[in-house]
């Protein structure tokens, strides 16, 4: 069977609600968290994403009620980010079933938590998740908070260095193609592939399986997240959550990536 | 499938439970805050199969049936297990008594002699050691950890109905078992290279992927297990 890579449905947790966002602005209701990862559920997604837009501006950590409800429901991997500013909390989250711990402000403000989180639970249930703007002379920065603050770095060099802290894995979003659906910025994910040897998913934009495909082939995002793709039916942004079948991901991705391309190598395990 | 059975027995404490038809044994979750429990316990609820979160001693003493998941590092794992005066019963239990036990991704690794991770001594309960992924001089080195959907090539006979070519598994980690009984490999699984997916040693089974994260697939095996 063809290994393909990762398709993360993204879901943004907006006080007990889960919205969609447009440039992360504009937060338009989607649906309640649990019924809506119910039905991910049921059409066996690989992964989830739950990302709380609000708790680092409001100054919390996360909501731990809402969270357990969820993870009650999960049985895949569920990455959760929002509000994570310490290592207890960290640890919290773990004991309620979310397998990755998304870290956002804090990995820019205090990035010292990434290191101190991969070496007490592992570099791979810790995810950077970076926002960019296009500025307007063509090179990216990162923001914190929503969108609404400079955090004075670049992309590509804020991901080799959030590499080093142990960071298992870059969740790299495009802050202007964010509910646009518009593609991916396959700009922007090429920069941080390249600039890292840890698994970079690729997310802000997407509007089908051909942006995926160019995302994984062209950009090298080892993974793709989506939201209004998978929550909105179009043109009028209806609420429908919907999932593509196994069948239309391994002919959108052909060859996979982590399939050696010729021969085989073996190593014995006796 | 109805599950009933006798609880627990605490010194002094009344039973839970009153006696019942006896289909399956209740299984035992180790706690040591190394792994998530809850999404063990929530996918053996949905087969039907009633578990028990345990972390003293005494509560690993009188399981029937072991669950010891894992996730994070091998140093940390071992002192969780050590902290805990965990280490004595389960050798006694497992090795000694040959209680059924089913280590899920760092309990695997936890289960061989030592791990390049760490520093620390595993259990030694499974003949070989743990690696970090490393692939050959000359081809091109696939993103470590391997982290993503793949499937298990199950070779050695009586292993697992639900290990079949079309399941799939949830895998997250940057290092593998290399076990020295080849007899001990029950399944492979390909990242780069073949490397011991699933593990077997007598009462000992040993899963490098995440059941309780992998969808029907999961429950399948999880309530394979369970059952036998």
């Amino acid at each position: 069977m063809m290994v393909i890579p990762r398709v993360i449905p993204c879901l943004l947790l907006r006080g007990w609600g889960l919205v969609k966002t447009r440039r992360f602005r504009d937060p338009l209701y989607v649906g309640d968290p649990v019924n809506t990862i119910r039905i991910f559920n049921e059409k066996e997604v690989d992964e989830l994403m739950l990302l709380d837009i609000m708790a680092s501006r409001e100054g919390r950590g996360p909501n731990f009620h809402l969270i357990s409800q969820i993870t009650s429901e999960c049985f895949m991997p569920l990455a959760y980010g929002g509000g994570v500013t310490s290592v207890e909390q960290i640890a919290e989250l773990f004991s309620l079933g979310v397998e990755k711990v998304v870290l956002n402000r804090s990995a820019v403000e205090r990035p010292d938590l990434v290191s101190r989180a991969a070496d007490r639970f592992g570099s791979q249930s810790i995810v950077v998740s970076i926002d960019a703007w296009r500025g307007r002379w063509g090179g990216y920065r990162v923001y914190t908070l929503s969108g609404t603050k400079d955090a004075g770095v670049e992309p590509a060099a804020f991901a080799a260095r959030m590499q080093e802290m142990g960071a298992g894995e870059l969740l790299v979003t495009s802050i202007d193609r964010d509910g646009t659906m518009e593609g991916y910025d396959l700009q922007l994910i090429h920069e941080v592939a390249s600039a890292v040897t840890v698994p970079v998913v690729a997310s802000g934009g997407a509007k089908g399986l051909e942006d995926f495909r160019r995302a994984v082939i062209e950009a090298s995002a080892s993974a793709v997240a989506a939201g209004s793709l998978f929550v909105f039916q179009m043109p009028h942004r209806a609420v429908l959550i919907s999932f593509p079948s196994r069948e239309e991901l391994e002919v959108t991705f052909g060859a996979s990536p982590s399939m050696p391309s010729g021969g085989q190598a073996r190593v014995s395990t006796g | 499938m109805w599950i009933g059975g006798v609880g627990k027995r605490r010194r002094g404490a009344e039973n839970q439970f009153s006696v019942r038809q006896i289909t399956s044994s209740m299984i035992a979750i180790i706690d040591c805050r190394i792994g998530n429990t809850g999404s063990i316990a929530n996918m053996l609820r949905k087969c039907g199969v009633r578990s028990q979160v345990v972390s003293l001693p005494g509560e690993v003493e009188l399981a029937e049936k072991l669950i010891l998941p894992g996730v994070g590092s091998f140093d940390h794992g071992m002192h969780r297990l050590r902290e805990l005066d965990l280490v004595s019963v389960l050798s006694r239990r497992v090795v000694g008594d040959r209680v059924p036990i089913l280590g899920i991704c760092l309990g695997l690794q936890l289960f061989t002699e030592r791990s390049e991770e760490g520093k620390e001594s595993g259990l030694g309960w499974v003949a070989g050691q743990t690696v970090r992924f490393r692939f050959p001089e000359g081809t091109s080195p696939l993103r470590v950890p391997h982290m993503g959907w793949n499937t298990v090539a199950a070779g050695a006979e009586g292993g697992f109905s639900s290990l079949d070519a079309s399941a799939r598994f949830y895998f997250v980690h940057s290092y593998h078992v290399i076990c020295r009984q080849p007899a001990d490999v029950l399944a492979t699984t390909r990242y780069g290279y073949d490397f011991a997916s699933v593990v077997r040693h007598d009462n000992i089974v040993g899963v490098q992927f995440h059941p309780e994260k992998s969808h029907r697939f999961g429950l399948a095996f999880l309530r394979e297990f369970a059952t036998r």
